[in-house]
């Protein structure tokens, strides 16, 4: 366990189906069958203490945006509990919105409006003073290595990369103490990808933020995280440090074992990357 | 105090974004406009063409004077309504929609927000169309009391605002096709409650519905100010309903909002992928 005592994120039990929508189901077409549950997070419980980097390592479709949804109030769990430095996520959803901000795999913005307006927004719905803010953007935009006539130029100009710090500064602006980063690092290249790992690192040796590092780069992963949870079919089928689970896996080749070998001992299959399952 | 100031800069930050969103797509604003203006002169010209169409001697300026109330009236309106039931068509294209959700923010605080800006854009509209619409036509506004022409657009925007939140659930609910149904409880509106003809003239099983409509009244009232000169204080019969129907539907609208994003969150409709 992480050597600090205080729990920030407290997930227990978690479970999320979805039913499939079959379109119109008439009265007089009886189907004994009917629609099947999908079960996306299946009793997921684990803790994060503050400060901690805890990654979610799973390939596509294991349950990893779900559960983060959850965790970010935008999904209401079947059953389970998610407390959130001590607040439920259900029954306290205003007090957890403001410990918490998100980054997705998409970096959603209006597309029309610059860095320097999105980001206003995000400041005033999260109540800042639109003038502190504004130094702010600039700071931390030029910091993640955007130019300041970027900031405004409409986003729909900006390469992926470019957009997806702005959505991490647009999640660090409001100084979230719990930042669920959900493939942050997707589709980015090397460079980008690195410079967005050197923020991770920053907010994590700097500031008082505990982080949530959903992905299926192991390297990420273990460069990044205290504990890693492996996911798979929405069930947690291994949590440790990067270190424990690599060691829990017996070295069968001459080469270091990796997080890809120990995802593939305890599941059998191999964590494919985005660009894999577009194809 | 401090919360206070929290929930007016989260108001603000609705209105400054739909300002700045406005400035950003102003090639659509112009293309609306020429399409209100074009509308509204094509039914307004149905009352210039009156008496050559019906062979009877008519009274064209007020038959003019009585489209043009109805068509800037349910412009008005309808700008109103729609701004606030496609917010979250709106998000859902731009994708944005969890963002705004994950928000520390009441939905009362996003409504207020969204429709300070609904009714200003509205009013500058109207007001655009009715300066432009005036250079075609020759319009007696000696007698029009417009104080109490603005009082009534006014109290029956608080009706459309909430019908406008009800509305706006169906976006929620029907990612693929609920922006589409809100233009049928538009259409709806626009059918029954008078717009270009007296409520009368509906088949019978039709007046009920008309008669509670929010847009009937606010039209008696518009055209009891502006054709007949009614002064402020003799507005109260229109007024009240509308009153009434403002207390009914905001909190309402409200309500079955809150039940519509619970049921999104519960069953993923906030987010079509992913």
């Amino acid at each position: 366990m992480y050597a600090n005592n205080e729990i920030a994120l407290h997930v227990a039990g978690v479970t999320k189906r979805f039913v499939r929508s079959e379109g119109i189901r008439w009265p007089w077409k009886h189907n004994s069958n009917g629609p099947k549950p999908v079960v996306a997070v299946d009793n997921v419980s684990f803790d994060v203490a503050r400060g901690e980097v805890f990654g979610i390592l799973g390939p596509n479709g294991s349950g990893k945006s779900t559960l983060v949804r959850c965790l970010a109030t935008l999904l209401i769990p079947d059953e389970g509990q998610i407390m959130i430095f001590g607040h439920d996520a259900l029954r306290e959803e205003m007090a957890v919105k403001r410990l918490i901000n998100r980054v997705s795999v998409e970096a959603s913005f209006f597309k029309k409006l610059t860095p320097m307006e999105n980001l206003l927004y995000g400041a005033r719905l999260y109540g800042l003073d639109a003038r502190q803010a504004r130094k702010q953007v600039v700071e931390i935009l030029t910091r993640l290595g955007l130019k300041r006539e970027d900031i405004s130029r409409p986003m729909e100009e900006m390469s992926r990369g470019m957009q997806q710090k702005v959505a991490i500064a647009r999640a660090f602006l409001t100084q979230p103490i719990l930042l669920l980063l959900d493939e942050p690092t997707t589709g980015l290249d090397p460079r980008s990808k690195r410079e967005v790992q050197a923020f991770v690192e920053e907010l994590r040796d700097c500031h008082d933020a505990t982080i949530l590092l959903t992905t299926h780069d192991m390297q990420e992963a273990d460069a990044l995280c205290n504990r890693v949870a492996i996911i798979d079919d929405g069930k947690i089928v291994a949590l440790d440090t990067p270190a424990n689970l690599k060691a829990s896996v017996a070295r069968t080749n001459r080469h270091e074992v990796t997080l890809e070998d120990v995802f593939m001992e305890l599941t059998g299959k191999r964590l494919q990357t985005e660009e894999e399952t577009d194809e | 105090m401090a919360q206070l100031i929290r929930e007016f800069r989260a108001s603000y930050a609705f209105v400054e974004r739909n300002f700045n969103l406005v400035r950003r797509y102003w090639g659509w604003e112009v293309v609306w406009m020429c399409y209100s203006i074009a509308s509204t002169l094509s039914i307004t010209y149905i009352g210039a063409g009156m008496e050559a169409i019906s062979g009877v001697q008519v009274d064209t300026n007020y038959l003019i004077m009585y489209l043009l109330i109805g068509t800037l009236v349910w412009r008005f309106l309808a700008i109103v309504f729609d701004n606030i039931s496609e917010m979250i068509a709106w998000e859902r294209w731009e994708d944005t929609i969890e963002y705004t959700f994950m928000a520390p923010i009441t939905r009362l605080t996003q409504m207020t927000g969204q429709t300070v800006f609904a009714v200003a854009y509205s009013l500058l509209s109207t007001a655009i169309l009715l300066g432009i619409v005036a250079l075609f036509f020759h319009l007696d506004l000696s007698q029009a009391n417009l104080f109490g022409a603005t009082v009534m657009l006014l109290a029956g925007s608080l009706s459309f605002i909430g019908l406008g939140i009800l509305a706006s659930v169906l976006p929620l609910l029907f990612p693929e096709r609920g922006a589409q149904m809100t233009h049928v409880v538009q259409a709806v509106f626009l059918l029954i409650s008078g717009v270009y003809y007296p409520i009368e003239v509906l088949p019978q099983w039709m007046q009920p519905l008309a008669r509670v409509s929010p847009a009937t009244f606010v039209l008696q009232g518009m055209r009891a100010t502006i054709l007949e000169g009614a002064p402020t204080r003799s507005l109260w019969p229109h007024l009240w309903p509308l009153l009434v129907a403002g207390l009914v539907t905001l909190p309402l609208g409200l309500y079955i909002f809150r039940l519509g994003e619970r049921y999104a969150k519960r069953t993923g409709k906030l987010k079509r992928n992913g």
